[in-house]
């Protein structure tokens, strides 16, 4: 009987299995950093000597990009950037990653490189911990490790480039608000989920602003969450402005947020009345920026995240830093950057787009 | 048309082969001359088992890093999951049955893991309650199945979606990652003094203990006259039901200890742990020449099914082939593996009808 089943069901079946690996997909998902483990060793622990900033930069160097995962606008913009950069230091790129987001697949491509004795790792975790042992192994064998965008555990890198601080963005944000609403009235935030780690701590710095006295007449009236999905954020900005007439500005911490309510408000009659800042991709807001809805929004420059990183690994490599905190290297067109504590490196500010500069950025 | 014929006459000499005989014998018909040559390509066991032989040594001559013992460990981790899960999945699908549960399965004992690990319970009671989940999970299968009679088809398909959103539900998407290093090294490191790693232990005792019990005893001969034909299989005193239902316990066993395995050696309990995997998994083992169909496999060609697919995989990516290339070079692999043995039994055929027409009408 069941027999007869698996044989009715065999050609499918030999499909499926077939198309397994072409399917890989199947993890889907982007990781939230869930940084369980504290620093045990200072990053500079397996530092073979002194940081001497002197040093010249090697030539040659064998500097390979592991994002997670290929195949994504953002990830093309930010190893682009790193691309650059090598090319500048005269180095050889690389680009390896899984097609999929998942937290285990990217430690094959760690173990790949170790093998081709690569100088430099640049790598965006999907799993701050699942990466922890190959990195290590990476370390031991003299390959410096520089995670980006999404940290790896902080033992087991050299250094990280964080696109901003938390502090920043949350500053930014309030600073936008506070322009774009004349410095009084009604405020909203539309965020993604109410459990995002990195959304909830820029409003917390929000807050925070909003108390200081140059901000007293700002009223921050809601924060609705869109749950990082299109409609649902549409129909949000849709609810915040009917249930507050007066609202000046809607802050959308997220690039899909500030989307949906750029899009309901540009075809509104709510359009140049109520403002929409936040954070968000050029591209998708470009026409917004075009036809009044939106006068200003940021984001960092995922080009430069890539760019700096090659830097910072170049300078680690060559011994012109070690990871400590307090260490300087000069990174190109950007300038000279101070290595922070427990080895993170600021890319600066957020970058804010308006119609002045909106088309020099395509991502 | 012809792939019906085919269908037919494997299902029909791997019924005529019955229990007892060698479990290759379905496959190798008797008799010399040009069937025997037929036969022996038809032997995908042995053929499967020198192509592997033959990819690893031309890849350890052509691939720079690929013969080294650093890279051997990279690939008996990468291998171990599948490894682990193919063993029991090989018995069920000799039975003629399948298990499509097992990656999720896997994912269920490790968010287990992270959870009771987070609740500070110890590590020596958490490994078996993780193998008695795995166990009970695959019971739930086996009932499904042999008592209600259902297609194990749709019944995998469902507890792969219900162990999944179970393995959610235990964890969110949150990820554990503070396990003991005693086992986390344990797990990635090496036997002491060698370059052999710990986890190979692992698989070559449980491949002997499937291997054996597959092909040395009753409960072997068993497996293969139910998926030869169940109905015979009954009538020689063979009780299928209780045959499946053990096979899936153990399945869900094994899938368990793949799940903590995965964990320890990513130091990462994570719900999306091994997601997809179950179809590398049946991919193995139908590369490794088990018939999708019930009644024919080996186990030796299982494993080498998954040491050809991980080292096609490690040395095309020491090699800088990108993911696409590497899925398209996979599925055809696969494609030829599910095709080649009904191609040789088409042959098989052609040749004994002609020596039958000649044999019989004489001119």
């Amino acid at each position: 009987m069941s027999f007869r089943i698996s044989r009715r069901l065999a050609v499918p079946l030999s499909t499926v299995a077939v198309a397994s690996l072409a399917l890989t997909a199947c993890g889907g998902g982007t990781t939230k950093s869930t940084t369980a483990n504290e620093a045990t060793n200072a990053p500079s622990s397996t530092g073979s000597a002194a940081a001497d900033p002197n040093a010249p930069l090697k030539e040659g160097l064998k500097i390979a990009y592991l994002p997670k995962q290929l195949n994504n606008p953002y990830t093309d913009v930010s190893v682009g950037g790193g691309k650059v950069a090598v090319g500048e230091i005269k180095g050889e790129y690389k680009l390896v990653g899984p097609n999929d987001a998942s937290a285990s697949s990217q430690v094959s491509y760690i173990n790949t490189l170790i093998q081709q004795q690569q100088d430099v790792i640049v790598v965006a975790a999907n799993d701050p911990n699942a990466v922890c042992p190959s990195l290590n192994q990476a370390r031991k064998a003299g390959i410096k490790v520089v995670s980006f965008d999404s940290d790896a555990s902080k033992n087991c890198r050299d250094a990280f480039i964080n696109q901003a601080t938390t502090q920043g963005i949350g500053e930014s944000l309030v600073k936008m608000a506070s322009e774009l609403a004349g410095g009084t009235g009604e405020i909203a935030v539309l965020s993604a989920t109410p459990n995002a780690t990195n959304q909830n701590a820029w409003i917390e710095v929000m807050k925070t602003e909003l108390k200081k006295p140059e901000n007293a007449k700002l009223k921050l009236v809601k924060v609705a969450y869109g749950n990082d999905d299109d409609q649902k954020s549409f129909t949000e900005a849709q609810g915040l402005l009917q249930s507050f007439p007066n609202l000046k500005v809607i802050v959308s911490p997220t690039t899909v947020g500030i989307a949906a309510a750029s899009r309901y408000v540009s075809a509104s009659s709510y359009k140049g009345k109520v403002a929409i800042t936040g954070l968000g991709l050029p591209n998708q807001m470009r026409q917004y920026v075009k036809d009044g809805t939106v006068k200003k929004f940021a984001l960092w420059n995922p080009a430069d995240i890539g760019y700096l990183a090659a830097y910072a690994g170049a300078a680690l490599k060559s011994g012109q830093i070690t990871g400590a905190e307090g260490e300087k290297f000069k990174a190109g067109k950007l300038g000279d950057y101070t290595v922070g504590a427990s080895g993170e490196i600021v890319l600066g500010p957020p970058t804010e787009f308006t119609a002045a500069n909106i088309d020099k950025f395509d991502f | 048309m012809s792939a019906d014929t085919s269908i037919a006459s494997s299902a029909g000499s791997g019924a005529a082969s019955g229990p007892g005989t060698s479990p290759n014998g379905g496959g190798v018909p008797r008799g010399g001359g040009a069937g025997g040559i037929a036969g022996r390509f038809a032997n995908w066991n042995v053929a499967i088992i020198a192509v592997t032989l033959v990819v690893m040594v031309v890849a350890s001559a052509t691939v720079d890093n690929f013969g080294t013992s650093q890279n051997f460990g990279f690939l008996v981790l990468d291998l171990l999951p599948i490894a682990l899960v193919a063993l029991p999945m090989t018995l069920v699908i000799v039975t003629g049955e399948i298990d499509l549960s097992v990656a999720s399965t896997l994912g269920l004992s490790s968010a287990v893991m992270g959870s009771l690990w987070n609740s500070n319970q110890p590590i020596e009671t958490i490994i078996p309650v993780c193998l008695l989940l795995g166990a009970v999970l695959g019971a739930i299968n086996g009932f499904f199945i042999t008592v209600l009679g259902l297609p194990s088809l749709a019944v995998t398909i469902g507890t792969l979606a219900l162990y999944r959103g179970l393995a959610f539900v235990v964890l969110g998407d949150g990820a554990v990652a503070d396990f003991p290093a005693v086992y986390t090294d344990w797990v990635t490191g090496n036997l002491a003094g060698t370059s052999i790693p710990n986890v190979l232990l692992v698989i070559v005792a449980l491949a002997v203990v499937f291997g054996i019990v597959l092909h040395a005893t009753p409960v072997g001969r068993a497996v293969f006259a139910v998926g030869a034909s169940e109905q015979a299989a009954r009538f020689a005193g063979v009780r299928p039901g209780r045959l499946k239902f053990w096979l899936y316990v153990v399945s869900g066993a094994v899938a368990g200890l793949a799940g903590v395995l995965w964990t320890l050696r990513y130091s990462s309990a994570r719900a999306d742990n091994g997601a997809g995997l179950e179809l590398a998994v049946v991919a193995a083992v139908l590369l490794g020449g088990v018939s999708i169909f019930g009644g024919k496999g080996a186990l030796p060609g299982v494993l080498a099914g998954v040491l050809l697919l991980a080292s096609l995989q490690n040395a095309l990516r020491l090699s800088d082939v990108s993911n696409e290339a590497l899925n398209v070079v996979t599925g055809v692999l696969l494609i030829v593996s599910v095709l080649a043995p009904n191609l040789a039994n088409a042959v098989r055929g052609s040749v004994q009808r002609r020596r039958h027409r000649t044999t019989t009408n004489p001119l």
